[in-house]
């Protein structure tokens, strides 16, 4: 059978997440309620979540969680790790036995910073450094993956249905100012633990629910900037796109999110001319970064959470917020377990973004 | 002559039960097949010049004519088949090079016949294009890296000129010379009311056409016929037509005769004299005089038209291509080698040059592996016959297709390659008044606008299968295409994958 | 009234219009039937004249003030009032001829009667600019015309 990388397996999916826009920080039992409650909605064959903020004593370290599928994976790995970046910290990510999932990797966490002499070396500036990294290791090192590679924040992932996942990882020991978590349905059934969700690159993390008609226009625009799309996921490809326009083009979110979700033309067409302009500009130079078919898709950064629908709404995306917290679920029932008197529901809408910023400054140093 | 070493090629059968002897064959044909008996009553055929052009069968108010295949057995032989006998029986009487029309007639592959689409089923819906927007507007011009972005709404990008068109297919260049006044008019109109361009081609810009420069695509070719400032600034882009996929390598010559007033008027030359087109430009001997030509013509319209570089597909198209984006075109057109023309040679038109498919798929990899292909746009040519065979091509990686033996077909031609006689019963490729006159513009730019509205329709409805709304998110899809009975290289460079995996 | 309009730059000399006329104005209304069997043979009432170079379909202008009309000896030649269709009413023609002698336009043709061009006056639209292939022949109020 052939895994995610070697074969595009196209998905269906369950989406929730939890942000405090204040940074108060949320028990990850909150979140795997939320998930667990849309339980139909994955097969088992894959899932997981991304938590912020729950590595303070490590804030400016990144944190690598990494799948070892044999010894040699893994000396190797390290081997590379060890020479690139300067490791205070090496161990297994504590687990708890579960009947339902098994035959997983060995899966190791790291804490460290970038070797500046390499880094120097290289003529790349830090994040596009860190990326190189990753990316070298998943393209080139068999039976490594490192799954999450950012600052204070990680993801847990797995194959299995989220709430056992959940348990597995038993992240109801983690607080997060910000949540997101994934149940899987794919439509193939690889078990790879790579697979599951969410996707994550640096600090940016996403969680996916649909199956994009436009992957691979998507994927051979941003693989035309040095990005090599090894999973060949929809949300891969987001992700990617998302990095693309933020960190290289300095785009705003709510801009980058407009990149992908653009209005339609008999809508700008309408516009006045000023943005008129603006957006048939927008429109002409990021044609190939255009999302189509039908998704809903939770962005999770240490700037805050962003949450979008495809333009012609196929995918259910609902919303809420109660006090300095917002919450995202493909179902609101899945809002309501854990919130049962929200200040206000509402669907997401689509090609209209919604944006929650973190209102703590959580930025990188430099 | 005494010997007809060539048997003729076809048999004009009339049905004597049909015929009322109306005359109106005898009337249209312009290679006087037909022509009335002695008592002026009885109409009579002889097939000898029969090109099989249909003007007398379509016109025929009783359906009493038909055109047959005249076929005379050879001693069998598959390498000395009949047509290489009489080619060089043609050439023996003549001495001269061979002569055609229209693109190669050869059965070399068609790939986007070999080149199947995708459609949704269950984890993505279809969409139905009458019940949601379904956007096929594309922009072509050089596009800026990246939008410098303020903040949301406003940006300080300076976007160079774009040309937007409200369909990916425009009309391909046909000069006024290789086609009457009255197609281009045509052409001209029904680019107009669909949002799209025509192109001139290198026979200058006849003053009639002056109400649709804004739809007009104007040509500076090796002749540089009717070049100058208006013309250039007469125009939404300019190309530089370095060569044609009919004829890659091969200049053009419009024989003296052809070259009337208005002819000579439009391309800047003496009535009756010779209009030669070099083979080269012969201010272009390499990449960087390409570059200064654009430049100057850049300089000419003060920057407000995109420059467009038209090559013909050839083995090493995808360096060519990304040499020709380096120096500066804004927009690169593929002529594929199965694309038409007004006159070729045949052994050219038959054995130069490369498929566009194969062409536009490895030049669009090459851009994207040097990162540049967002920042230009695409153009293919080169025989699209159908509405699925431009989703093939946007889907390859292609901007935008050029059609011209389509919209002909839709103005009467019916491919009979003899477009260099100068002959055209149904009005097209002539400079003949009585001829000229049979295409009413006013009747055939409809006709044009019906077929490009049919496409459009059919293009939406299979990106609505696809689930995509966008061609945006068509452009370069190439999962939406699998290779059907192609070999491993063919797919590779294809960049698609075999149908069933 | 609306009549019917040549136009020259645009006629190719097929004479189509001859034939769909005959066929309209036979018994059979069967384009083989009325050019090749059909006894009496039915006159066309419409003529091109010219060459493929330049030629022209000309036909009955029906006049406002109609020579054959007031030159008609039985009352046959009739101005419809309302129409302002000029035609024969061929129970009261004798075939005098009288009215082809007078049309200053020689738009009228000899048959067992007076023939001449009615503006298919029960269709909606003249068989000739019907079937005109090239648009030569349009259908219009005077000045309603492109040319």
């Amino acid at each position: 059978m052939l895994k995610e990388g070697q074969i595009r397996i196209p998905s269906g999916c369950a989406i929730a997440a939890i942000i405090d826009r204040k940074g108060g920080l949320i028990n990850g039992s909150e979140i795997i309620k939320s998930i667990a409650l849309m339980h139909d909605r994955s097969n088992g064959l894959g899932g997981g979540f991304a938590a912020y903020g729950i590595y303070p004593e490590h804030k400016d370290e990144y944190a690598f969680h990494i799948f070892y599928e044999n010894a040699q994976a893994h000396q190797n790995c390290e081997e590379f790790l060890f020479k690139h970046f300067n490791i205070d910290v090496a161990e297994r990510i504590p687990t708890k036995t579960v009947d339902s999932i098994s035959n997983g990797p060995d899966i190791w966490r790291y804490f460290g910073r970038v070797n500046r002499v390499r880094m120097k070396n290289s003529r790349l500036d830090e994040s596009e450094y860190v990326v190189q990294c990753v990316t070298k290791v998943n393209a080139a090192f068999e039976g490594a993956y490192i799954f999450s590679s950012g600052k204070n924040m990680g993801c847990f992932k797995a194959v299995g249905y989220p709430e056992d996942v959940g348990e597995f990882y038993m992240l109801d020991r983690y607080d997060a100012y910000l949540w997101t978590a994934h149940g899987r349905f794919p439509t193939n059934t690889p078990g790879w633990w790579g697979g599951a969700h969410p996707f994550n690159i640096l600090d940016w993390s996403i969680v996916h629910n649909g199956e994009i008609s436009s992957y691979d226009t998507n994927r051979r625009y941003i693989e035309q900037f040095g990005y090599k799309c090894t999973m060949q996921t929809d949300t891969e490809v987001i992700t990617y796109l998302f990095d693309h326009l933020i960190r290289h083009h300095g785009l705003p979110v709510n801009v980058a999110a407009d990149v992908l979700t653009a209005p339609e033309w008999d809508e700008i067409d309408r516009m006045e001319p000023g943005h008129k302009e603006y957006f048939t500009n927008l429109r002409a130079i990021y044609s190939g970064a255009l999302v189509n078919g039908p998704f809903s898709v939770i962005l999770g950064s240490n700037k805050g959470l962003l949450a979008i629908n495809d333009r012609l709404k196929l995918r259910s995306l609902t919303a809420a917020t109660k006090g300095s917290r917002a919450y995202f679920a493909s179902e609101e029932s899945a809002i309501r377990i854990i919130c049962p008197d929200p200040d206000k529901v509402w669907s997401v809408s689509g090609a209209e973004p919604v944006f929650v910023p973190l209102e703590i400054d959580e930025r990188e140093d430099d | 002559m005494s010997v007809n070493y060539i048997p003729r090629r076809f048999t004009v059968i009339r049905d004597r039960e049909l015929c009322i002897n109306c005359g109106c064959c005898v009337r249209q044909c312009s290679n006087e097949c037909h022509y009335f008996s002695d008592d002026g009553k009885t109409v009579l055929s002889q097939s000898d010049a029969c090109v099989a052009c249909h003007r007398c069968v379509d016109l025929c108010p009783t359906r009493a004519l038909r055109i047959e295949k005249y076929v005379c057995d050879y001693r069998e032989n598959a390498n000395w088949t009949p047509q290489y006998q009489q080619e060089i029986c043609r050439q023996a009487e003549t001495g001269g090079v061979l002569l055609s029309g229209m693109g190669t007639p050869k059965p070399y592959p068609v790939y986007w016949d070999k080149i199947l689409l995708n459609a949704s089923q269950v984890t993505n819906p279809s969409i139905d294009p009458l019940r949601e927007p379904m956007e096929i507007r594309t922009i072509l011009g050089r596009k800026p890296e990246k939008l410098t972005v303020e903040k949301k709404g406003k940006s300080t990008v300076e976007m160079p000129p774009q040309v937007i068109l409200e369909t990916p297919i425009m009309f391909s260049a046909m000069s006024f010379g290789s086609i009457s006044l009255n197609a281009q008019k045509s052409l001209a109109m029904a680019a107009k009311e669909l949002g799209t361009l025509f192109n001139v081609g290198e026979g200058g810009l006849h003053p009639d056409l002056k109400p649709f420069t804004d739809r007009a695509v104007v040509q500076v070719a090796s002749g540089r016929f009717g070049v100058h400032s208006d013309y250039l600034n007469n125009s939404k882009y300019v190309e530089i037509k370095i060569g044609q996929g009919a004829k890659p390598g091969i200049g053009g010559h419009l024989p003296g005769e052809k070259v009337s007033v208005e002819v000579s008027n439009a391309r800047m030359i003496p009535e009756g004299s010779d209009a030669i087109s070099p083979a080269p430009h012969h201010d272009i001997y390499s990449i960087e005089d390409l570059r200064q030509l654009i430049w100057a013509i850049k300089q000419a319209t003060g920057n407000k038209k995109p420059v467009s570089v038209k090559i013909a597909a050839v083995h090493n198209i995808a360096a060519i291509v990304s040499g020709c984006a380096r120096a500066g075109a804004d927009i690169v057109a593929i002529d594929g080698f199965r694309g038409g023309t007004g006159a070729a040679p045949v052994r050219i038109r038959d054995n130069v040059g490369i498929p566009i498919e194969l062409a536009l798929a490895s030049s669009d990899q090459r851009l994207r592996d040097e990162g540049i292909r967002s920042q230009i746009s695409l153009v293919a040519a080169g025989s699209f016959r159908c509405s699925a065979d431009i989703v093939k091509a946007i889907a390859l990686g292609a901007d935008a297709c050029y059609c011209a033996s389509a919209p002909l077909i839709a103005m009467g031609c019916h491919m009979c390659q003899t477009c260099n006689t100068g002959k055209c019963n149904w009005g097209i490729a002539t400079q003949r008044p009585e001829l000229t006159k049979r295409l009413n513009p006013e009747i055939m730019y409809k006709r044009v606008v019906n077929l490009i509205t049919a496409w459009n329709h059919e293009i939406k409805e299979i990106m609505g299968g696809m689930g995509i709304n966008s061609i945006d998110s068509l452009r370069g899809n190439r999962l939406m295409l699998r290779g059907i009975g192609l070999s491993e290289k063919e797919l590779e460079i294809l960049g698609i994958r075999h149908a069933g995996e | 009234m609306k009549r019917i309009y040549a136009i020259e730059e645009l006629c190719l000399n097929c004479r189509l219009c001859e034939v769909y006329c005959k066929s309209a104005h036979s018994q059979s209304k069967d384009i083989i039937k009325a050019n090749k069997y059909e006894e009496p043979a039915p006159v066309s009432r419409v003529t091109v004249y010219g060459d493929n170079f330049l030629s022209a379909a000309l036909n009955c202008r029906h006049c406002d003030d109609p020579k054959c009309v007031k030159a008609c000896i039985t009352g046959a030649m009739t101005k419809d009032k309302k129409t302002g269709i000029v035609y024969v009413n061929e129970d009261k023609c004798i075939g005098c001829m009288t009215c082809l002698a007078v049309c200053p336009y020689g738009c009228i043709k000899e048959g067992k009667k007076a023939v001449k061009c009615d503006l298919c006056r029960n269709d909606d639209e003249p068989a000739c600019v019907k079937n005109c292939p090239n648009h030569a022949l349009i259908y219009a109020e005077p000045g309603g015309e492109e040319k």
